[in-house]
């Protein structure tokens, strides 16, 4: 490859090679995508209820603190703890030293993309304590060491004979390529783990400020076997997940599953309202909520500041074309597809989004699909413009485009461009279409013909054309 | 309004258009000193260099009554980001009246001179690219598929995804080929599945992607303009 290349590039191109990879991911974004066009056209009032939420989120946005200042007392109330970690290292910090202090040797996980991000599997290893995940999905990338490669489906990637072949290397015998068959074994794996853990570590959807109500959304009911099960339950959650009220909720689940799986509700929907009272027979001993900021609270005022409606039902990767092409992994971070990116420059900056910010053709499918309407198109030509105003964007890149602003602004300039690329196309062309062309329109003509410029441009035309009339 | 692409690599659209319009009854005028409208420079993030194509364009077309675009994306990028782009300046309002004149060539056909009927330059089965600028961005999708469906002589079908991306997306398309390319390659396995011989679209982008790839392939089949497909009114 020439020197446009950069390493998203590389990793993209590799993705593409992948033909399993390629072949898991279409049948599970078309299906996806179906699903949610199916669950939408059923429910007429969906549309109103997206306004609605978006609403929510923009109120409850603009006053934070005291939401979360409501959520906090109304937990302690109820004999939970809640901790507020304003980096990764903090959070990974405050639950290392819970599970010191409460002598966790294993700690149980349903999915939570907030604790992806902030790497805690790696932390708790280290510190003696083993993570077992207990997602379906979750489960098989921790045993294929790797990393979720979507939000809400996080071994999207792989073939049922993948993973079939993953648990066979696992179990040391053979096992059918058959989902249910794959389910059954996961399951028996994991009901020890449950039993034997010290520790549940969940995210959270949602957490209601005026009750004090950590809610979590799943399919599997394992989120309910890791709040219910280990004596001690931390919930990590990003600060903008916060939500006023019950009646807010319910507006919320109303779109949630249809926009993430099609379901009209998940199959579980789980309430945990601090650790378990005098009197309850399941619950936790310990509860605690980790608040996780991690440059989150200051997009409030910031150009990504949509971007922390977002619900993380993962329904703008199922239809961004460029995602279902190469999947998650190549975006390289935690969050991958287009709201991937925004979080991305959230999280690392804008500087870690300069060839990301450029993985969309701004087709603006994420935005039509997304449940609270986040205008990811426009915010992705917002990172762009300030990675070229903060001279982020590559010197090579500025100066052609400043070139090809300078010719825009000056029309002979244009038309005299315009007769030399007619002159100098001349070697490269071949009945009507050039097929090949050095430097950074070979990037076109790579895959792609290309049309010559015109013998007469219409410019040139005019005249005579406007003798005709 | 020829805009770049259609300037340079497209002229026979513009032609057809200018006679198409006439044959309507339009008094058609082109501005002199076009050169592109700015998209690309705006998506990529080049904000103050589209400001100012705006700030030059704008004026060109001070006297049209309405300025008609042959593709979505800049008639989007016209009705859409021109008055944001000169929000401090005193051409906004003038940036606002030409949004507010801009049509897309099928809204103009159809909106504006309520023409729906054609017949049609090509024979056999055609089918329809929803452009994304103009599909999502302008919110239009009927009124390239009325003209398409009341064609005389050729057979519209719809395309399977048709609202999905053709992989251009300006700069893209040369950023990332290869991902470009594949995405393409999905969209027209879609128009082969509909046996169309006639890809129609109303966006050179689109029209540059979808048409350079099928002639990598050697395909038979065409992506054309809507104005190569409209042949004369019929009604």
């Amino acid at each position: 490859m020439t020197e446009l290349t950069t390493p998203f590039r590389q990793r993209a191109a590799a993705a593409l090679d992948d033909a399993f990879l390629r072949q898991a991911l279409t049948i599970a974004t078309t299906k996806f995508i179906d699903l949610r066009r199916e669950a939408f056209d059923e429910f007429p009032e969906g549309e109103a209820l997206r306004d609605r939420a978006r609403a929510i989120k923009e109120a409850t946005l603009q006053r934070l603190d005291h939401y979360l200042g409501q959520l906090i007392d109304n937990i302690e109330r109820r004999g939970g703890h809640v901790h507020y970690a304003d980096t990764a290292a903090d959070a990974r910090r405050i639950i290392l030293d819970i599970a010191r202090r409460t002598g966790a040797r294993l700690a149980v996980k349903s999915k939570s993309m907030a604790t992806e991000e902030i790497e805690l599997n790696e932390a708790l290893l280290e510190a003696g304590v083993t993570p077992v995940e207990t997602d379906l999905g979750e489960y098989i990338i921790q045993l294929a060491h790797e990393k979720p490669s979507h939000i809400i489906a996080p071994a999207i990637h792989k073939t049922k004979g993948q993973v079939a072949e993953l648990f066979a290397k696992e179990l040391k015998r053979e096992v059918a390529a058959d989902p249910e068959e794959l389910t059954r074994i996961a399951r028996v794996e994991l009901r020890d783990k449950f039993l034997a853990a010290d520790l549940g570590i969940t995210g959270a959807n949602f957490a209601v400020a005026d009750t004090g109500t950590v809610v979590l959304v799943t399919n599997e009911g394992n989120g309910r076997m890791v709040t219910s099960l280990p004596r001690v339950h931390v919930a990590v959650m990003g600060v903008e997940k916060v939500i006023p009220s019950m009646s807010d909720l319910v507006v919320f689940l109303a779109i949630l599953a249809k926009s993430a799986t099609g379901q009209k509700l998940s199959s579980y929907t789980t309430l945990v309202q601090g650790p378990r009272r005098a009197g309850e027979l399941e619950g936790a001993e310990e509860f605690h909520l980790v608040l996780l900021d991690n440059g989150r609270v200051k997009q409030i005022g910031g150009t990504l500041r949509e971007a922390l409606a977002c619900l993380r039902c993962g329904a703008c990767l199922n239809v961004c074309p460029v995602y279902r092409q190469i999947g998650g992994h190549a975006y390289g971070y935690t969050y991958p597809g287009p709201i991937g990116i925004l979080l991305t420059a959230m999280l690392h900056g804008g500087e870690a989004v300069t060839d990301l910010a450029h993985a969309s053709s701004l087709c603006g499918a994420c935005l039509d699909a997304c449940p609270v309407r986040i205008d990811i198109p426009r915010m992705l030509i917002e990172l762009r413009n300030e990675n070229v105003e903060h001279e982020v964007a590559p010197r090579g890149e500025r100066l052609v485009f400043r070139l090809f602003a300078r010719l825009l602004t000056r029309p002979r300039l244009f038309r005299l461009a315009a007769s030399l690329g007619r002159l100098a196309q001349r070697p490269f062309t071949r009945g009507g279409a050039i097929r090949g062309l050095p430097g950074l329109f070979g990037e076109w003509t790579r895959t792609r013909d290309l049309p010559p410029v015109a013998r007469q441009t219409f410019t040139e035309r005019w005249a005579s054309l406007e003798r005709e009339a | 309004m020829v805009t770049c692409l259609g300037d340079l690599f497209y002229p026979e659209v513009g032609v057809r258009i200018v006679r198409l319009l006439r044959r309507l009854g339009v008094t058609v005028d082109f501005p002199a000193g076009q050169t592109c409208c700015g998209l690309p420079l705006f998506n990529s993030g080049y904000h103050a260099e589209a400001a100012e194509v705006a700030r030059r364009t704008l004026p060109l077309f001070r006297d049209s009554q309405h300025v008609v675009v042959p593709s979505g994306s800049c008639a989007w990028m016209v009705k859409h980001e021109y008055p944001g782009l000169m929000k401090d300046s005193p051409l906004r309002a003038e940036a606002e009246r030409l949004a507010s004149r801009t049509y897309e060539l099928s809204q103009f056909l159809v909106s504006v001179l309520g023409k729906t009927r054609f017949s049609s330059a090509v024979a056999g089965r055609v089918t329809y690219h929803d452009s994304c600028h103009l599909r999502r961005g302008l919110g239009e999708s009927e009124s390239p598929r009325t003209l398409l469906r009341n064609l005389q002589g050729a057979e519209f079908v719809e395309l399977p995804a048709s609202d999905e991306c053709c992989g251009f997306g300006g700069s893209f398309a040369v950023r990332l080929p290869e991902v470009s390319s594949s995405i393409v390659d999905r969209k027209l396995a879609n128009v082969e599945a509909a046996g169309a011989a006639c890809l129609v679209a109303c966006d050179a982008g689109c029209l540059m992607q979808m048409g350079g790839r099928l002639r990598r392939r050697n395909s038979p089949i065409r992506a054309m303009h809507l104005a190569e497909v409209l042949e004369a009114d019929v009604g």
